[in-house]
């Protein structure tokens, strides 16, 4: 997150990074765990943007991959009792392998059936998770998972989130900026001249799906990190769209559009539950203004607007 | 029936019998979501939210009625009825401006419009739970093989095909019908003979949406009437409408059937594992016919 992260652009990222290793000393501990959720929602919604967004794959059911990394690593530390460092290792990549086999199934079909199919594998994995009592705890989840010392403290998993959901932008940012990236936005904007050029268009999708896949399961680790539990909700659709919500709100053509739609919604969830019960009617209204006057959300707003000041500016000089 | 009991005992009738009229309550809901993708293309999530509201409704007109027999009557004709104004004005509202716009797009506007009907919901009738009375004479058990459930079960047994035909008469037996279907196709060519198409798209919104409130008063007698009712159903409806092919109405019957019946029969056989057995049809229908079983008006 240090560097080139936004193109030549990286100091205003670099400023937020800094400011984000400082701001716990001045926080209080719900503010930090605010943070941490906000860190974890915006990785998850990046994971998906990142085929989305750059894919094009409609990929509506991205929180099963969420969930099932939470699972995977809370299943790992409490029922097999393995050390939570495994736990996290086993959760990514649970993940990824159902990315992968998800992926597979899906991946000959495109658009809305890509979508229809997707969401149904989902439903079928959430079924089996809210139902199975005796291993997943049924519809009561898991709680009490217990982590090392280092992170068991409110700013541990706070300072573990920030590194980790640095570490995979980086790696994201480079990902999209290789030329297996490109390769990708080509895909994405026309995949019949893809396919006439020699690239392997399904497989490139697949390959984008099951990173997709392990990024949302690391964001799935990290909550059980910051929240010590697992729940079925993480894998129900309605969560899913919810992720969606926060990439179109950020703005889905822009790489760290989805992290600020991220920290719009979980703060103004936070804020408006203590005021109001109907945070949801709040929600789908903001949704709508967002579909209607602001598609390309606000980092694609603002970005056009900064893109605009800077040619009347050059203009003025030239 | 002695015939029938003597081949199949009573539970598993019982279960058959609840599976197809759970089918007809979701083919109902399924047909009208199939209805909407179909000829406006939009996938509709906020049909779930009138599926809920049009048991919400039921409720109160059955209790402003006094219950009993014509408060039930008074709900299953006045509450599809009510559900259809509101997405009158939803549709000319708001969704009628946005026709053009991506399948993703309206994806998710159907979502906040689902997400402010259910809070909607919350503010007017609150999180408790509510049922609606049955009338007296659908209470008994059903008589001929003495089955521990309602009579209520065969009614919804019959309604089911009744709908599916006059959806069917609806769309080939009427001028309106042939309309629709063609603007389907080609809605600028449509308008271009000098149709009004945004009219025509209203009609087939308002009719799917009062399927989707008739399947929540027809529902409402059965079940507990409760927020989050929604979400599962949509998610089901959704996955019927797939199976079915897109804008198929037969299709949904059968995509509807195949549900109703893997689930009741699914919790025979495992009862842990009930709710996954039709997913896993679904899934299993999906990877041998991914663009659904029947043929799609797409």
């Amino acid at each position: 997150m240090n560097k080139n992260v936004y193109g030549k652009e990286s100091w205003p990222v670099l400023i937020l990074f800094i400011l984000l290793l400082i701001l716990p000393f001045f926080l209080t501990r719900f503010y930090i765990y605010l943070l941490a959720l906000i860190l974890v929602s915006g990785l998850t919604a990046m994971s998906l943007n990142f085929v989305l967004g750059y894919g094009g794959i409609y990929q509506f059911h991205h929180a099963v991959f969420y969930g099932v990394g939470a699972y995977g690593a809370a299943l790992t530390i409490t029922k097999l009792g393995y050390s939570p460092w495994i736990g996290f290792l086993v959760g990514s990549l649970l993940a990824a392998f159902l990315s992968l086999v998800m992926g597979a199934i899906c991946v000959r079909l495109s658009k809305l059936y890509f979508g229809m199919l997707q969401i149904s594998l989902g439903s079928l994995v959430w079924a089996i998770v809210y139902r199975w009592y005796s291993f997943t705890g049924g519809d009561d989840g898991i709680h009490g998972v217990s982590m090392p010392d280092l992170i068991n403290s409110t700013k541990g998993s706070y300072y573990f989130t920030l590194l980790v959901t640095a570490a995979c932008l980086i790696t994201m940012y480079f990902i999209v900026k290789s030329p297996f990236g490109s390769a990708l936005q080509g895909i994405r904007d026309n995949p019949v001249r893809g396919e006439a050029v020699g690239i392997n268009v399904k497989l490139h999708q697949l390959v984008a799906l099951v990173i997709a896949g392990f990024f949302a399961g690391v964001a799935g680790v990290l909550f059980v990190v910051v929240d010590n539990s697992a729940f079925p909700d993480m894998l129900f659709w309605t969560l899913s769209l919810e992720i969606l919500i926060m990439c179109l709100l950020g703005g889905w053509l822009t790489f760290l559009g989805p992290m600020l739609g991220a920290a719009i919604m979980v703060a103004l969830r936070t804020f408006a539950s203590t005021f109001t019960e109907y945070w949801t009617l709040i929600q789908g209204v903001i949704l709508m203004l967002v579909i209607i006057f602001l598609p390309e959300g606000v980092l694609g707003y603002v970005n056009a607007k900064i893109r605009q000041l800077r040619n009347v500016a050059s203009g003025g000089k030239a | 029936m002695e015939f029938l009991s003597s081949i199949c005992p009573p539970e598993i009738l019982c279960q058959i019998l609840v599976g197809l009229s759970r089918t007809t309550i979701l083919f109902i809901v399924a047909s009208g979501l199939t209805l909407i993708l179909g000829v406006l293309r939009i996938p509709n999530i906020a049909h779930g939210s009138l599926y809920m509201i049009g048991a919400f409704i039921a409720f109160s007109v059955s209790k402003w009625f006094g219950g009993g027999t014509t408060g039930f009557w008074m709900a299953v004709v006045l509450a599809p009825l009510a559900v259809a104004l509101i997405s009158l004005v939803v549709e000319r509202g708001i969704f009628a401006h946005l026709y053009e716009r991506e399948h993703l797009m309206l994806l998710l506007l159907t979502f906040a419009m689902a997400l402010v009907l259910g809070d909607l919901v919350k503010m007017v009738w609150g999180g408790a739970y509510r049922t609606v009375q049955l009338p007296g004479s659908f209470k008994g058990p059903i008589p001929i093989a003495s089955l521990p459930i309602p009579i209520y079960n065969i009614f919804l047994v019959i309604i089911g095909p009744v709908v599916a035909l006059g959806l069917w008469l609806l769309a080939n037996k009427t001028k309106m019908g042939k309309i629709s279907r063609a603007a389907a196709v080609d809605r600028e060519m449509v308008g271009a003979v000098g149709v009004n198409v945004s009219w025509v798209f209203a009609i087939v919104f308002v009719i799917g949406c009062f399927l989707a409130g008739m399947g929540g008063a027809l529902v409402s007698p059965i079940v507990n009437i409760t927020l989050g009712m929604d979400h599962t159903l949509i998610i089901e409806a959704f996955l019927i409408v797939i199976i079915g092919g897109l804008g198929n109405v037969w299709g949904a019957l059968l995509g509807a059937l195949i549900f109703g019946l893997t689930q009741s029969l699914g919790i025979l056989i495992w009862p842990q594992f009930g709710i996954v057995f039709p997913y896993a049809a679904v899934v299993t229908v999906l990877i041998f016919r991914p663009i659904g079983l029947l043929k799609s008006t797409w």
